[in-house]
């Protein structure tokens, strides 16, 4: 690792960007054989969240793929940044898992500097300052909701940095899906269950109307009292039970004639033959 | 005392070999530096090379010249004395240094990014050649 151009300059931590050019040479050149470049698994995603009546809940579906394999069927994309704050994070599974912890770090050493609990805002605030310095880069979408001192807050953040503050929120290859069953259910101010409810559907609707979500809904409810991570909250993929069957019960067809012909057989002709087995 | 002094350690682009090679007699050193090419050198291999190459510099002219707006120049010329002052505070240069001062003087201290986290000088398998990088650093090279 090198510098070829200046050996005596110090190295500084941070990315390297020293291969990017033998990579970009490889890339292209692989694009035309018949070998394909390894491509970032993304976690081809459905979040969702929304504010309710008590805080905030976060909802997320659990299937990762790679391309168009699926490459985990029960992957955990709520993830945690402070007590009362959690994120989802779709996109690229690496950089919303590497971008979620860096983020956690920061806000714990934050709490430790001020002596206060962390507000959505500040995460919101370090977390698109992250991504807009990669400038899209780093593809991670991410939805961050929590409760803090001012109350209950949800925002979104796209690869680029930009973000929106809404009171319903969907993210991901599945947000189309989702964000219909909020435009047709949403209401300000709903109660905890209603609300669990509404984030399930909406999930579930990612689940079944988007190839790249899948398998089980997580649902993480935020209030003032505590966090309640609800894995597998439902699993809508499972596969029923079969209530009967279509086989027949032995004498359910009546016999009503019985006619037996033995045949005889004579031995004709009796031959041996060895098998080579050596 | 211009503002200008602190601009002039802003490098907008990457350093270009072939102009004073750092070999003997001023021809390109093979074996230090490797097979060089102009185009390689000029153009950055990624788009946030640069960017993050010089991202805190960026980031410092920033806060200087805001501060300067806001509370006149002798902000920014205290600060930038206390920099100074602490950059000095380092071992030879190719050792690792805490730069403990530099550090609490930025606030870097208290943040954690990609800078900790990846390409960590301290735990690099190769060490730079002593002899080289003390005479780079005292200009004798």
């Amino acid at each position: 690792m090198l510098h070829t151009l200046n050996p005596c300059q110090e190295q500084n931590g941070g990315f390297c960007f020293e291969n990017s050019r033998r990579n970009a040479v490889l890339e292209s050149s692989l694009s035309e054989g018949t070998n394909k470049a390894p491509s970032a698994r993304k976690t081809g995603t459905t979040i969702a969240g929304m504010v309710c009546k008590d805080g905030v809940v976060l909802g997320a579906d659990t299937r990762a793929t790679d391309d168009m394999v699926v490459a985990d069927k029960n992957c955990m994309k709520i993830h945690y940044i402070a007590p009362k704050i959690y994120c989802c994070g779709a996109g690229v599974a690496a950089d919303a898992e590497m971008a979620t912890q860096i983020m956690a770090s920061n806000v714990e050493l934050h709490m430790l500097n001020t002596g206060r609990p962390p507000l959505v805002a500040m995460v919101t605030r370090q977390l698109k300052q992250m991504l807009f310095r990669y400038q899209g880069h780093m593809g991670s979408s991410v939805i961050v909701g929590g409760v803090d001192v001012t109350g209950a807050h949800l925002y979104s953040v796209y690869p680029h940095g930009s973000y929106d503050k809404l009171p319903f929120l969907t993210m991901g290859s599945g947000a189309a899906a989702a964000v219909s069953v909020f435009e047709d259910r949403f209401k300000p101010n709903m109660e905890l269950e209603e609300a669990k409810k509404l984030v399930r559907d909406a999930i579930a609707a990612g689940i079944f109307c988007d190839l790249g979500s899948g398998s089980n809904v997580d649902l993480c409810v935020i209030t003032d009292v505590g966090v309640q991570f609800l894995r597998g909250y439902d699993k809508p993929t499972a596969k029923g039970q079969r209530e009967g069957q279509y086989r027949y019960k032995p004498g359910t067809t009546a016999v009503l004639t019985k006619t037996e012909t033995p045949l005889s057989l004579d031995v004709v002709d009796e031959c041996v033959q060895l098998m080579d087995t050596e | 005392m211009k503002a200008g002094v602190f601009f002039s350690c802003l490098k907008d682009s990457v350093p270009v070999a072939g102009l004073c090679p750092q070999g003997a007699y001023g021809v390109q050193d093979s074996l230090r530096s490797g097979f060089t090419s102009i185009k390689n050198e000029l153009l950055p291999s990624h788009p946030l090379e640069l960017s993050e190459k010089n991202f805190r510099l960026n980031q410092d002219k920033m806060n200087f010249s805001t501060l300067r707006n806001i509370q006149g120049l002798h902000a920014p010329l205290k600060l930038q004395m206390e920099y100074r002052a602490a950059r000095q505070i380092q071992r030879l240069p190719f050792l690792p240094s805490s730069n403990l001062a530099l550090d609490t003087l930025r606030g870097s201290d208290e943040s954690i990014g990609f800078e900790d986290i990846l390409c960590d000088p301290t735990q690099s398998e190769v060490i730079g050649e002593p002899h080289t990088m003390v005479e780079y650093k005292l200009g004798l090279l």
